[in-house]
């Protein structure tokens, strides 16, 4: 006898002690396939043949099979089984998880049990223990196909059991060799022209076939390139030409050139042909009266011939490597590919959440909204107006038979083709679905609601650039306080900046900081040419710039039209006030169309990554608070320390080199608060703002993350005019070979001169923006800050020789590592944003980013 | 850090016998956070000053920072190098010891003369502003000379730092103006302290104990010498004053927030517990959600009824949560009560399946906190996602902040406020919200309804 299991089964192996279920088990399936009862109670007692660890064990046994038919795998139990209750509870789980259960019968003769039980030493318990199991395995032959229980094998003999197979079949909805490419066509109902037309406008060609062959509809469609059409169901009903719509979507089906998913009305069509009694509502006369008028002699054979078709047809298909589900009404993740009644009725019906509604049609529960599967699902059954991509599902019914359209979804080229309706063939009992209001896509609406569970938790996060990034539970709650408390509506979220780790410290005198390390660092890491920029020193801010403000609604998904918006790092409006990011913003709209940029780059909104200066714009409070207090307290206490030592030096005590001390540490105080005041101006209106952008990060339908920082710089150079007073200022920036010595030191001088100015220093960058060095990603930058500068970090005194010592200790490789990993993270949010999928997956990185900085790290750094 | 000390007894030069330090050269004492050393400007018959200098390095504070969060840089650019701090206690009875204690060996007749003194102190910090000087030392009997430092010269627009050249004049013992200079001074700074252990009570009671105890601003000084630590403070106050009952700490928590300060007339948030309690009651709610639970003062009452059978906290702020853990004293539940309270942290801005299936969610001065583009995600999580039969929202009325005789017209009540609505705004958004999600809403009043601003605080009960 040859055993057939089903993908993803749960095998009941059912048979008395020494039947020699073990011994099949393991000639049959995979040591990890099979779930022992005995060895369950040796993991919980240490005794396998412990009873009294009867209870404890089977909830293992329980909990291993769920997690293994959760993760769709096959699990064989070996267990006697012969009882009704110890099987219920299984088959309870498979239904649960939508498997297929397979009861493989060891039918024995009692004494044959018996001898092998005697010859193991473990089993010592008597005769009496066996004649239970085989009476109770009498009891319940005669019901366990009643069971819920797919199929029953039973095996009767030594010989029996010796000579039975196994085979592993699939499961009727799991087609994933068949990799199309697919022409996914919504509800038909009856529209027979427009899904003729539809289909030749998809370059599908027909054949006639010989009249006799079958009755009925004599087209059989095809496509030349060998493209498949796939049906999502609701063939019959409502329209003009049911029965040749059944006809050309039967003889594509059996030629091979289409597939098809059973939708409800062709389910209620088949209970009706087979005499069942069904309400004849919602179009079913339609086809009734069709097949009325048919012949007397062929109508019956039709019939049956109909019926038999629409009963062939799987619930669902699962297609190209899992990447694409074909539903009716549409799946869930967890049923996808599984097969039970609950997944057949999801299939046909969809999920309602019991209520009605005014029309007196159920409520359907939008499942789509909840979705997070990677495969697309792609539906029908009920009309919308607009097929539109959801958290990767789309519904093709476009309600060609209440006067829409007939759509396709051409896959995997992910385009639409339709056709209209003719004419409204019948009206819907309910209005369709409206698209979402004002110029937003169906996702921007169910972007309108994140959900907590897609952030909380340890979660890793998956990059294009990096490979999985791990987020820690207790930095993810730092990252969702602040989202919740401070952050700008996610909708804008798109990109939060990485931060930037310095060089090792330098060996040159006086300095802790200088480009030489950087040009070393990205030498060993093969890197041939780099930028360097200018670093402002003000607030880094994110610009999202939209060149008209219904961008908002259209692109961002806002309800409200605005100008776009600027927000720090950290994700928190910039400006508190509206006045100061409209100028800022239109600033940058006026460069962008200066420099033509909505036309060379087709995209009528931009992401930028800036500095928006003074720094005392955003951080007077810190500022007076700190740098200015601290430049205050040495002010005053060093001025009264001198004058009392040149007191003292006047009254002949020797105090000179006292005197020579606190004289240097003034200097320092004093060189101290210049630093500051270089990035301090009084910012009395926008116009005294500046903001620098050096990062194009993103435009319509790209990231310029593949574009080199000389595109960057220039293209970012032309949007400033020069020569007059701009909001909108460029960097200066030169390039350099870190190998050759001449090019590192006209770069060095060029630094060195722009820190002598009072410039916080520069940025050093791979001339590509993503650079791979000998060990993966190399850092995207590397800041170089410039002497004075430092004070403001490091504190007035930091260049006394012995401090700057122990300064040149610091370990930047926790910053470094945190930079790239933060650097994956906002492209990889950048990337999905552009590629337009749902929100929730661009939120993510952004979370990721504020998680990743709320670890501690060396703040100076 | 400079403290310079001068009198003009003559013969002057006794204070040199004083101190214990020859004015003819530089004396210097190595401490762990620095040097300092003393020596002598002036030191003639006529008149003779002695100045401590304290040579702090940054470096050395730094190392004894362990444990820090290392999120701010302030520990690492800061005034403690300048800045009149603990330090110069530090300094005066190490250095000074043994005047402080008021020994001398050499001349002990010198102790107990009272003479013209003059201390003058530079970078002297006064976060709470100029007053605070002579409300500090004029009780003390000292003239004062003070003058305050720009914070930056070249940008006159910013004001005044909140630093003081001190200079204060008495005639008195030396041993009381180091008392005093011991005591005050780290007053005055209200940052961080060296170190503020138990031994401090003690050494409050040494050098103040004859003097503290009748000072007008005896609590707050006592306060701010034991770096706010309620722990010290009632243990040093009890010290100090033995007879009078005081809770100084109940004090130190409205002096810190400032929304209590200016609700606090009325006691608003007992009356807002009460409000909500009685609409939880009403409505039969037993398992209830309190959405923005905060520290817990809330839950506080929901922990105490038995009637409450599951009562979940939910707060974005992980600390507020601990907090409200401690308060509650989850972690010591007997085990029959287990489980009945929990805590989680959450938002009321995504949509979050634990909270859905309970009796009732409260949102209580929650939704002033939203920015009102924002306020769309909170009502899809609460009225649609979370879902219970009763929601009620407590927020404050701005139709009543004219009557808050503590806040500055057009002002909210809190920092972090972003809306405040009138009674109308709030009936108008309670309304639609209602409306759209199938519930009935019913407004009531929170505190003394005035009759034409209504009450400090309104709520909405919203039931389906």
């Amino acid at each position: 006898m040859n055993i057939d299991i089903p993908d993803m089964a749960l095998v009941l192996l059912v048979g008395a002690s020494g039947s020699g279920k073990s011994t099949f088990a393991a000639k049959h399936f995979l040591p990890t396939e099979v779930v022992s009862s005995d060895r369950c109670r040796g993991i919980v007692s240490d005794d396998e043949t412990s009873m009294d660890a009867t209870a404890d064990a089977f909830d293992l046994v329980h909990y291993i099979a769920r997690k293994r038919l959760g993760a769709g795998r096959v699990t064989v139990i070996d267990a006697t089984n012969v009882q009704r209750f110890a099987r219920q509870a299984l088959i309870a789980i498979a239904k649960e998880l939508h498997c297929l259960t397979v009861a493989i019968v060891l039918d024995l003769p009692e004494d044959l049990c018996h001898a092998r039980n005697a010859e193991r030493p473990d089993r010592d318990f008597g005769r009496g223990v066996i004649t239970r199991h085989a009476r109770d395995l009498r009891r319940s032959l005669r019901g366990l196909g009643r069971e819920g229980i797919h199929r029953v094998y039973v095996l009767s003999s030594v010989e029996e059991v010796g000579a039975a197979t196994v085979s592993r079949v699939r499961l009727w909805p799991d087609r994933r060799d068949e990799h199309g490419p697919f022409d996914i066509i919504g509800d038909v109902h009856g529209c027979c022209d427009e899904l003729e037309e539809l289909l030749g406008l998809l370059g599908y060609a027909f054949s006639e076939r010989a009249p006799d062959d079958t009755p009925g509809y004599g087209r059989v469609y095809a496509h030349p390139e060998g493209r498949k059409a796939a049906f999502v169901g609701d063939i019959v009903d409502r329209g003009p030409r049911v029965l040749d719509a059944y006809g050309l979507v039967r003889n594509m089906v059996e030629a091979g050139s289409a597939i098809c998913a059973p939708g409800n009305h062709d389910a209620k069509l088949v209970r009706k042909l087979r005499g069942r009694k069904v309400q004849i509502t919602h179009g079913l006369q339609d086809t009734l009266d069709e097949i009325d008028a048919l012949p007397d002699e062929t109508r019956r054979d039709f019939q049956e011939g109909m019926a038999d078709f629409f009963e062939s047809l799987v619930s669902h298909a699962v297609l190209d490597d899992g990447s694409l589900v074909v539903a009716h009404a549409g799946i869930k993740e967890s049923m996808a590919g599984r097969a039970s009644g609950a997944v057949r009725s999801f299939a046909l019906y969809g999920d309602t959440t019991g209520e009605t509604d005014e029309f007196g049609a159920p409520v359907r529960h939008d499942w789509a909204q909840e979705y997070r599967g990677k495969a697309a699902v792609v539906y029908g059954h009920t009309p919308v107006v607009e097929a539109e991509w959801v958290n990767e599902t789309m519904n093709v019914d476009t309600g060609c038979v209440f006067g829409g359209r007939l759509t396709a979804l051409r896959y995997p080229e992910r385009e639409l083709v339709s056709v209209d309706a003719g004419e409204t063939h019948a009206e819907p009992i309910r209005p369709l679905a409206p698209p979402a209001a004002e110029g937003r896509s169906a996702q921007h609406a169910s972007d309108d609601f994140l959900h907590i569970e897609d952030l909380i938790g340890r979660r890793s996060i998956s990059t294009r650039l990096r490979g999985s990034i791990l987020i820690d539970e207790e930095h993810g709650a730092v990252a969702l306080e602040v989202l919740s408390r401070w952050a700008v509506d996610p909708k804008w979220l798109i990109y939060l900046p990485p931060t930037m780790a310095p060089p090792a410290a330098t060996e040159r005198e006086g300095l802790l900081e200088h480009p030489d390390k950087a040009f070393a660092y990205y030498a060993r890491e093969g890197v041939t040419e780099v930028v360097c920029e200018e670093k402002h020193m003000g607030s880094r801010a994110i610009a999202i710039v939209c060149r008209e403000p219904s961008v908002a609604v259209t692109r961002f998904g806002l309800t409200e039209e605005r100008h776009g918006i600027v927000y720090t790092r950290t994700g928190r409006a910039f400006f508190p006030d509206s006045e100061s990011e409209d100028a800022v913003l239109a600033a940058l709209r006026d460069a962008a169309a200066y420099a033509e940029l909505w036309d060379t780059l087709d995209t009528d909104w931009l992401c930028l990554d800036c500095e928006i200066m003074p720094w005392s714009a955003k951080a007077r409070e810190l500022i007076e608070e700190q740098y200015a207090s601290v430049g205050a307290a040495a002010r005053a206490s060093l001025r009264e320390t001198l004058d009392t030592l040149h007191a003292a030096e006047d009254a002949g005590v020797e105090v000179s080199d006292l005197r020579a001390r606190y004289e240097a540490r003034q200097r320092m105080a004093e060189q101290f608060v210049d630093a500051y005041r270089h990035y301090c101006w009084d910012v009395e209106s926008p116009a005294d703002l500046r903001v620098a952008p050096f990062h194009i990060l993103a435009s319509e339908g790209t990231t310029h993350t593949h574009r080199d920082h000389r595109w960057h710089m220039e293209t970012l150079r032309a949007m400033a005019p020069t020569g007059e007073a701009n909001i909108v200022q460029t960097t200066e920036y030169v390039f350099a070979s870190p190998r050759e010595e001449a090019s590192r030191e006209a770069a060095m001088a060029w630094w060195q001169a722009l820190t002598d100015k009072g410039g916080e220093g520069a940025v050093i960058k791979p001339l590509s923006f993503v650079a791979r060095g000998r060990r993966g990603l190399a850092q995207p930058a590397v800041k170089c800050r410039g002497r004075e500068y430092l004070r403001i970090i490091y504190g007035p005194e930091y260049t006394e020789p012995e401090y700057l010592a122990s300064l040149r200790q610091r370990n930047v490789g926790g910053k470094r590592a945190l930079a790239l990993r933060e650097f994956a993270l906002g492209v990889e949010g950048l990337e999905r944003f552009v590629r337009r999928e749902p929100l929730r997956r661009v939120h993510e990185c952004v979370f990721g980013v504020l998680a990743l900085e709320s670890e501690p790290i060396d703040p100076r750094l | 850090m400079l403290l310079t000390v001068t009198t003009t007894r003559e013969p002057a030069t006794d204070l040199g016998y004083l101190l214990h330090k020859h004015p003819a050269r530089v004396q210097e004492f190595p401490l762990w956070f620095g040097a300092v050393r003393v020596f002598y400007p002036r030191a003639d018959e006529r008149e003779c000053t002695a100045a401590i200098l304290l040579d702090i390095d940054p470096q050395r504070l730094r190392r004894r920072g362990r444990g820090e969060p290392a999120f701010r840089l302030e520990p690492y650019v800061n005034d403690r190098p300048y800045a009149a701090s603990s330090f110069l206690s530090v300094a005066i009875s190490r250095v000074l010891g043994s005047a402080l204690q008021g020994k001398c060996a050499a001349r002990p007749e010198l102790v107990d003369i009272e003479m013209p003194l003059t201390a003058r102190l530079s970078a002297v910090p006064s976060r709470t502003g100029p007053e605070y000087l002579p409300e500090l030392f004029g009780p003390l009997g000292y003239d004062l000379t003070t003058s305050r430092e720009a914070l930056d010269p070249q940008f006159p627009q910013w004001g005044d730092s909140r630093y003081y050249t001190l200079e204060l004049s008495k005639i008195t013992t030396l041993r009381d103006l180091l008392a005093h200079l011991y005591v005050l001074v780290p007053v005055l700074d209200d940052t961080k302290h060296y170190w503020v252990g138990d031994d401090e009570v003690d050494k409050l009671r040494r050098h103040a104990g004859d003097w503290l105890a009748g000072h007008p601003l005896r609590d707050d000084i006592v306060r701010r010498y034991m770096r706010h630590s309620g722990r010290l403070t009632r243990a040093a106050l009890a010290s100090l004053v033995e007879e009078e009952a005081h809770d100084p700490e109940a004090e130190a928590a409205c002096h810190d927030d400032a929304e209590a300060a200016t609700e606090d007339t009325l006691r608003l948030y007992e009356h807002r517990h009460r409000g909500v309690l009685t609409a939880l009651e009403e409505a039969a709610a037993r398992r209830v959600v309190d959405l923005g639970c905060g520290e817990g003062k809330f839950l506080h009452h929901l922990h105490a009824d038995r009637r409450y059978t599951e009562v979940v906290g939910v707060d974005v702020s992980h600390r507020s949560l601990a907090r409200a853990s401690d308060r509650l004293g989850l972690d010591r539940q007997p085990e029959s009560q287990k489980g009945r309270v929990s805590l989680i942290q959450g938002s009321a801005l995504y949509r979050d399946a634990r909270l859905a299936g309970y009796d009732a969610v409260v949102l209580m001065e929650v939704i002033e906190h939203i920015d009102p583009g924002r306020l769309p995600a909170l009502e899809d999580a609460v009225f649609a996602t979370a879902r219970p039969s009763t929601i009620i929202v407590t927020t404050p009325n701005r139709d009543y902040n004219i009557r808050w005789p503590t806040l500055p017209a057009g002002d909210m009540r809190h920092a972090d406020h972003r809306r405040e609505w009138t009674r109308g705004e709030f009936a108008a958004w309670g309304e639609r919200v209602a409306a759209e999600h199938g519930y009935a809403v019913e407004f009531r009043p929170i505190g003394e309804t005035d009759p034409d601003v209504g009450s400090p605080t309104q709520m909405g009960v919203f039931r389906r």
